[in-house]
């Protein structure tokens, strides 16, 4: 017959940050999107280091649109995570607004990503550099998509007064979103900044 | 600290809190490991067997030269869907089967970290083996190859939808890979049972562990590339198109990128199989137990960087190539250590001669043969004769069967007892092992001699001066003998679930603790969590050199809920009690909406696609949704 210890200390349920299985799946969730876009770099400068023309052909892409986009992208993050920093309770309708706007701010970096994509003289398959530019660039917005969308959820969530302070769901969101700003710094400087001449 | 027995009430209810619901709804929505990984391993086999009538046909048709059996494009869709029948729908899934199965009883938990993740990576798995598969009974099954390079495999050339659903399959398989292999990664970071820190871990969770950090590393390589090469066929992208400005090369690189790697974690958790259950047959704990964790990571992370061995004929730099030759030679070394670990086992134990133990000493010899021609293919000069010849496909079989069929199947036999309860026959194991040993040999052994006399590979015949008939014959001849001898082993499997001998919980007199529960386990593992303190719970008093003592019958009940306890990384203090979800549909809804979204992308149906996209978006959300405010962090005590 086993015997169940009783113990005087005691531990919490489902704790959260690392003591939760959640925050690791998310980092192995992260690991594996960073590598794949480790992958996609790979291919870019493979087709770059190959290819017979210049590259990328009509020389090093205009910083007008993505340098701001860029700069708005990297305050979103910023405004997340100062905003989740003052979310006081599980009873706390306090994030909500600063989750709209973190949405917000990544809508308008979609809309401007778009503009960008529409004034491209090159189409998708027109080539080497504008295939493999257009999907590095949108497998990224692609991530903003979903990262805009699991704010939303979170923020109805919020507004439902489900979520915790500490809780699982919120830390989950910014780390994601945290992940895709850091993942676009990267493709950034790849695609805008190291064509650049001096 | 106090302690109080487990009234019997409380055990009936842990039973109760843990059982499957009966029934069809009980069926689709179990999130039970025990059960997921028996569904896996029926599901490999099942796999196993339809390649092998694959590679069975193929054989037929290369008995002779100059045969009419199969015509060419037949031959080249069957040994595609042979290769990669064999590579993804087989190998891998064989082993997620026996870790599933496995891990939570090995580290003492009463499941894996995502108990829903772990059902939907199976139905995932499931669905995409058929979708690789609706093809063949149509005539339209990928035929590239497993390799599947560009451009033979680019629209130009391969126009239908065989390569399509190569690609989507690959893409949607490999969700399955990565999900199952971030529930590994977590399951051992955080569920061992207190104790059990990484020094104690049984090697198959090293092997199972090393394996799914480099599928989360590897996979996406994989499905970057087949993502690209779908975009090239059906949008006409120029990734891999020379037209364009493309680099058919890039495929090779991120296929092999992905390629090696992977042929690691097919075999790593299988040498993880033969470390654990070798020393068993030994009576003596696994010689250099360090030394083999070691090696195993170590050849994972040397294997990150040998890609281009299988690119050695393709006009690369010398200096790449000298590179890449080197690092494969040197992959030899943490191999041969974990050979030498093995012999020595064997050497200093009083080893009995069960079925397992045949299947186990077995693999040692095939390993170092596979070795010695993985050498040879190793070193540039020589692969330049070698390559796509029949050498290479010597080599690969006596890797892929030698260290992964051989270590399964005498997996299987061992765990046999702890999965059904009873044994599986003695003497019926022996001719299985020896019917298929010997045919193995003749099988594939005499594909090094037609490959150095110049057979080259993937071609549906050959002409009859090359004089490699006889030699061929007896490869079928080989061929046969060793699916009859499968076939016999399945025939011995079957049988013995109804009249094998009952097993007891621990019939061969193992260290590990998976063998201290009944055979088979009740749903919830354990009545208690134990407490370990070596690496040999069940052994400890017999081997003087472990001074402290496992606690398998004193532990912590939880029994609020579906509960485990989580602890630290690396020393596996407890640090909390984690709540498990209960059996649930979401995982199987998932999978079909995948389904219904990758079958749209094939048919080109983009509404379809987008509904499919949609209801798994749903889904999703559903299964993030934040449970009630019930106090989740009220703490709780361990009784
Ligand atoms: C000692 C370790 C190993 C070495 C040095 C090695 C080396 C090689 C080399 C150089 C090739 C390329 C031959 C060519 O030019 O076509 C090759 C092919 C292959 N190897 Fe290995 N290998 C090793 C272990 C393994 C293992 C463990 C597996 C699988 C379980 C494996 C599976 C394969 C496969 C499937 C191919 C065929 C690739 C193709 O279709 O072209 N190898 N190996
Ligand atoms: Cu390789």
């Amino acid at each position: 017959m086993p015997d169940a210890i009783i113990a005087k200390d005691t531990l919490p349920v489902n704790g959260p940050g690392r003591l939760s299985t959640g925050w690791w799946g998310m980092l192995c969730l992260i690991s594996t999107e960073g590598i794949l876009f480790a992958y996609l770099i790979f291919s870019y400068a493979y087709l770059g280091v190959q290819a017979s023309g210049s590259w990328p052909p009509g020389g090093a892409p205009p910083l007008s649109l993505a340098l701001p986009n860029t700069i708005l992208l990297l305050a979103s993050s910023v405004v997340l995570e100062v905003g989740a920093r003052r979310f006081r309770s599980g009873r706390d309708r306090s994030t909500v607004p600063v989750l709209l706007l973190t949405a917000l701010m990544g809508a308008v970096f979609v809309i401007v990503q778009w503009e960008e994509w529409g004034r491209k003289e090159f189409g998708f398959t027109d080539g080497a550099y504008s295939s493999i530019y257009f999907t590095l660039t949108g497998f990224h917005l692609a991530h903003v998509v979903a990262g805009i969308l699991a704010l939303l959820v979170l923020a109805f969530w919020g507004w439902q007064q489900r979520l915790t302070r500490g809780g699982l769901h919120l830390a989950l969101g910014r780390m994601y979103w945290h992940f895709v700003d850091v993942v676009w710094l990267v493709v950034f400087l790849t695609i805008y900044i190291v064509p650049q001449q001096p | 600290m106090a302690t109080v027995p487990v009234p019997a009430p409380e055990q009936e209810k842990l039973v109760r809190t843990w059982e499957t619901a009966p029934g069809v709804y009980g069926w689709c929505a179990t999130v039970d490991h025990k059960q997921i990984g028996i569904r896996y391993l029926v599901t490999s086999i099942v796999f196993l067997l339809l390649g092998g009538v694959e590679a069975l046909t193929l054989r037929i048709q290369l008995a002779q030269p100059n045969l009419k059996f199969l015509a060419p494009e037949q031959y080249d869709q069957l040994f595609s869907m042979h290769g990669v029948t064999m590579i993804f729908l087989y190998a891998l899934p064989v082993l997620s089967g026996f870790s599933n199965y496995l891990w939570p009883l090995m580290l003492g938990s009463r499941d894996m970290a995502f108990p829903r993740l772990n059902a939907l990576s199976y139905w995932l798995y499931l669905f995409s083996g058929i979708f690789l598969y609706v093809g063949l009974p149509l005539g339209q099954a990928p035929n590239g190859g497993w390799f599947n390079y560009v451009p033979y495999t680019s629209s130009e050339y391969d126009p239908g939808i065989n390569i399509d659903i190569f690609a989507l399959g690959l893409i949607f398989l490999g969700i399955s890979t990565v999900v199952g292999s971030a529930n590994f990664v977590v399951t051992l970071l955080r569920t061992r049972a207190p104790g059990m820190s990484i020094n104690r871990m049984p090697i198959l969770v090293w092997g199972t562990m090393t394996a799914s950090v480099a599928n989360l590393f590897a996979v996406p390589a994989l499905s970057l590339a087949c993502f690209m090469l779908w975009l090239d066929r059906n949008f006409g992208t120029s990734f891999f198109a020379v037209r364009g400005g493309g680099q058919p090369l890039l495929w090779q690189h991120l296929f092999w990128s992905f390629g090696h790697p992977w042929v690691y974690a097919l075999v790593l958790p299988s040498m993880g199989i033969v470390s654990d259950a070798l020393p068993v047959f030994c009576r003596r704990p696994l010689v250099g137990y360090t030394a083999v964790a070691l090696a195993t990571v170590t050849t994972m992370v040397i294997g990150f960087g040998v890609w281009v061995h299988h690119m050695f004929a393709t006009g690369l730099p010398t200096m790449a190539i000298s590179f890449f030759s080197a690092a494969s030679i040197i992959i030899a070394v943490p191999s041969a250590i974990a050979v030498f670990a093995w012999i020595a086992t064997i050497w200093t134990g009083r080893p009995v001669f069960k079925v397992p133990f045949l299947y186990f000493a077995g693999f040692i010899l095939l390993f170092v043969i596979g070795g010695v021609s993985g050498f040879m293919t190793a070193s540039a000069a020589l692969d330049w004769q070698l390559t796509d010849t029949y050498f290479v496909v010597a080599h690969l079989h006596y890797v892929l069967l030698g260290i992964n069929l051989f270590p399964v199947l005498g997996g299987l036999v061992y765990w046999f007892p702890k999965f059904s309860g009873r044994m599986m026959d003695e003497r019926l194991g022996r001719w299985a092992f020896w019917i298929m040993f010997i045919g193995f040999n003749l099988a594939f052994f005499p594909m090094h001699i037609v490959g150095l006399e110049g057979m080259p590979r993937r071609i549906y015949t050959y002409p009859a001066d090359l004089g490699v008939g006889g030699w061929n014959l007896l490869i079928t001849i080989g061929a046969f003998m060793l699916a009859s001898g499968i076939l016999l082993f399945l025939y011995n499997l079957v049988r013995s679930l109804s009249v094998g001998e009952v097993a007891g919980p621990n019939p061969w007199d193992a260290p590990t603790l998976e063998w201290s529960t009944s055979s088979p386990p009740p749903p919830q593992n354990f009545d208690i969590i134990p407490i370990i303190a070596s690496r040999h719970p069940l052994w400890e008093d017999r081997l003087e050199d472990v001074e402290d003592r496992s606690q398998l019958t004193t532990g912590y009940l939880l029994d609020h809920g579906r509960e485990t306890i989580g602890t630290t990384p690396l020393d596996a203090e407890p640090n909390v009690i984690l709540r498990m979800p209960g059996d649930s549909l979401l995982p199987l809804c998932l999978a079909v909406a995948t389904s219904v979204l990758f079958f749209a992308l094939l048919s080109k149906l983009w509404l379809i696609a987008g509904l499919g996209f949609a209801a798994a978006l749903v889904t999703l959300i559903l299964w993030f949704a934040p449970e009630p405010l019930a106090d989740p962090e009220h703490p709780r005590l361990y009784a």
